[in-house]
C-alpha cells in the first residue's frame, strides 16, 4: 500500500499538472474569442464577394479564365489544414482522417498534399504521400497575407497542371465544443449559383470578363482564409474543451487521492495506537 | 433624403472599414477616375490602387485603397477592397520608405518583377496622396 508521503507527492504532481492545464485552456479560451471576433469581421467581405461573382455569372455564363477550366482529373491537390501541436483532443485526428477518407475516393488517380500545420505534415510524411507543399507558420488569428501565400501556390499548381482538382480538408467551426471536418472544392472554381432577383443590368467597367478575371482570385484567396478562419477557430476551441475536461479530471483525481491520503493517515495512527495499547497491555500482563 | 445621398460601405477581407451616408463619391476605375452620385445606375467596375474621395457635408475625404472593386446598386456602393485606410490611418514614413524603396528598385532593374515593383510604387503613392503629401 503506498505510504501517506507517496501519496502526498502524487497529488502535489497531479495539483501543479492541473494548473498547466487549466491555464491552456484559459489561453484558448482568449484565443478563441480573438479568432471569432475576426471572423464575425470577415463576413461583410465574403458575402458581398459571393454577391458580385453570383451577378457576374448570371449575367452571362460563357466566361473563360484558367481557374474555371475542367480538365480530366489524373491529378488531385488536396490541402490539409491542421494544427502545428497538439493537446486538442480528436481536432488533428479527425481532420487528417476526413483527408484519408477522401484521397481513398481518388484512388484512380494521383494525390498530392499540400500541408497546412505540423500534425498533417507529419501524419502523411511518416505512411510516404506525396507531400508538395507545406504552410507551418499559420499564426493564431489568421491574415489575408498568410491566405494568399497558399492560394498562390494553389493557383500556380493548377495553372501549370499539375493539379487538375484542387480541394481543401479543414474543420468547420460550429460553437466552441463542436466542430466537424469538412471537404470542399477550390479548384476549378464552382461559382455560386445564388438568386438573383431580376435586376441583372449592370454596367460592367471596362467589361465582364476583365472583371471576372480580376475576381476570381481573390475568390480563391477569400474561400482559403475563410478555412483558415474556420479551422483556427476550431483549433482553439478543441483545445479549450481538451483542456477543460483535463483540469476536471485533475480535479477528479485530486479528490480520489486526498480520499486514499486521509485513509493512509487513518490507518498509520489507529495502528500505532493499537501497538501502543498493545505494548502496555503486555507490560500490564 | 431619398435620391440626395448614397450609401458608401468600404470593406476588406479583414474588417469593415466605413459605412457612411455620402453625397458624391470619386474612385480608381480600372480606365480612369470614375465619379459616382446617388440613383447612379447598377455598376461593377475594378479598382486600381489609388485614392478614394467621398463628400460628407460639403467636405472632401479621402482613403487609401490597394485595387478591389466596386458595386454600386439601389443607391448603395460597396468597394471590396484588398486593403483600406483612412487618410488619418495612413502610416507615411511607412509608405514613403515603401515608395523609395519601389522606386529604387525600378531605377536599378535588374531582373526584378517590374511589374510587382510598379504595383507596389502605385500602392505607396495612394497611400501618400490620401495622406495628403503626394
Amino acid at each position: 500500500m503506498a505510504t501517506v508521503s507517496d501519496i502526498k507527492r502524487r497529488i502535489r504532481s497531479v495539483k501543479s499538472t492541473q494548473q498547466i492545464t487549466k491555464a491552456m485552456k484559459m489561453v484558448a479560451a482568449a484565443k478563441l474569442r480573438r479568432t471569432q471576433t475576426a471572423v464575425v469581421a470577415a463576413r461583410p467581405y465574403s458575402a458581398k464577394l459571393k454577391e458580385v461573382l453570383s451577378r457576374l455569372v448570371a449575367s452571362s455564363p460563357d466566361f473563360k479564365d484558367p481557374l474555371l477550366e475542367v480538365r480530366e482529373p489524373k491529378k488531385v491537390g488536396f490541402v490539409v489544414v491542421s494544427a502545428n501541436k497538439g493537446l486538442s483532443g480528436g481536432y488533428n485526428a479527425n481532420v487528417i482522417k476526413k483527408a484519408v477518407v477522401a484521397m481513398a475516393q481518388h484512388r484512380d488517380q494521383e494525390v498530392g498534399i499540400l500541408a497546412v500545420g505540423r500534425k498533417a505534415r507529419d501524419f502523411f510524411r511518416k505512411r510516404n504521400y506525396r507531400i508538395e507543399g507545406e504552410f507551418l507558420g499559420i499564426s493564431d488569428v489568421p491574415t489575408v497575407v498568410e491566405a494568399k501565400e497558399l492560394a498562390e501556390v494553389v493557383k500556380t499548381f493548377y495553372t501549370e497542371g499539375i493539379y487538375d482538382e484542387v480541394y481543401i480538408v479543414y474543420t468547420e467551426f460550429i460553437n466552441a465544443i463542436s466542430q466537424r471536418p469538412t471537404i470542399k472544392k477550390l479548384l476549378p472554381i464552382e461559382a455560386p449559383q445564388e438568386k438573383t432577383e431580376g435586376e441583372l443590368d449592370y454596367l460592367f467597367d471596362p467589361n465582364p470578363q476583365l472583371v471576372l478575371n480580376q475576381l476570381l482570385p481573390l475568390y480563391l484567396i477569400n474561400q482559403i482564409f475563410s478555412a483558415l478562419m474556420e479551422a483556427k477557430a476550431s483549433e482553439h476551441g478543441a483545445t479549450m474543451t481538451a483542456m477543460g475536461s483535463a483540469t476536471d479530471n485533475a480535479a477528479e483525481l485530486i479528490e480520489q487521492l486526498t480520499l486514499s491520503f486521509n485513509r493512509a493517515r487513518q490507518a498509520a495512527i489507529t495502528q500505532e495506537i493499537a501497538e501502543i495499547v498493545g505494548g502496555a497491555n503486555a507490560l500490564s500482563g | 433624403m431619398a435620391g440626395k445621398t448614397l450609401r458608401l460601405e468600404v470593406v476588406t477581407p479583414e474588417r469593415m472599414v466605413l459605412s457612411e451616408e455620402i453625397v458624391s463619391l470619386i474612385v480608381p476605375a480600372i480606365e480612369g477616375y470614375m465619379g459616382i452620385l446617388p440613383n447612379h445606375a447598377p455598376i461593377i467596375s475594378g479598382l486600381e490602387p489609388g485614392v478614394v474621395k467621398y463628400k460628407v457635408d460639403g467636405n472632401y475625404k479621402k482613403m487609401a485603397i490597394s485595387g478591389g472593386f466596386l458595386e454600386v446598386s439601389d443607391n448603395k456602393a460597396t468597394i471590396l477592397a484588398n486593403t483600406a485606410e483612412l487618410a488619418e490611418e495612413i502610416d507615411v514614413k511607412r509608405a514613403q520608405a515603401a515608395k523609395e524603396r519601389a522606386e529604387k528598385r525600378l531605377h536599378d532593374k535588374g531582373d526584378i518583377d517590374v511589374l510587382r515593383a510598379e504595383l507596389a510604387l502605385k500602392r505607396a503613392l495612394a497611400r501618400l496622396k490620401a495622406a495628403g503629401q503626394g
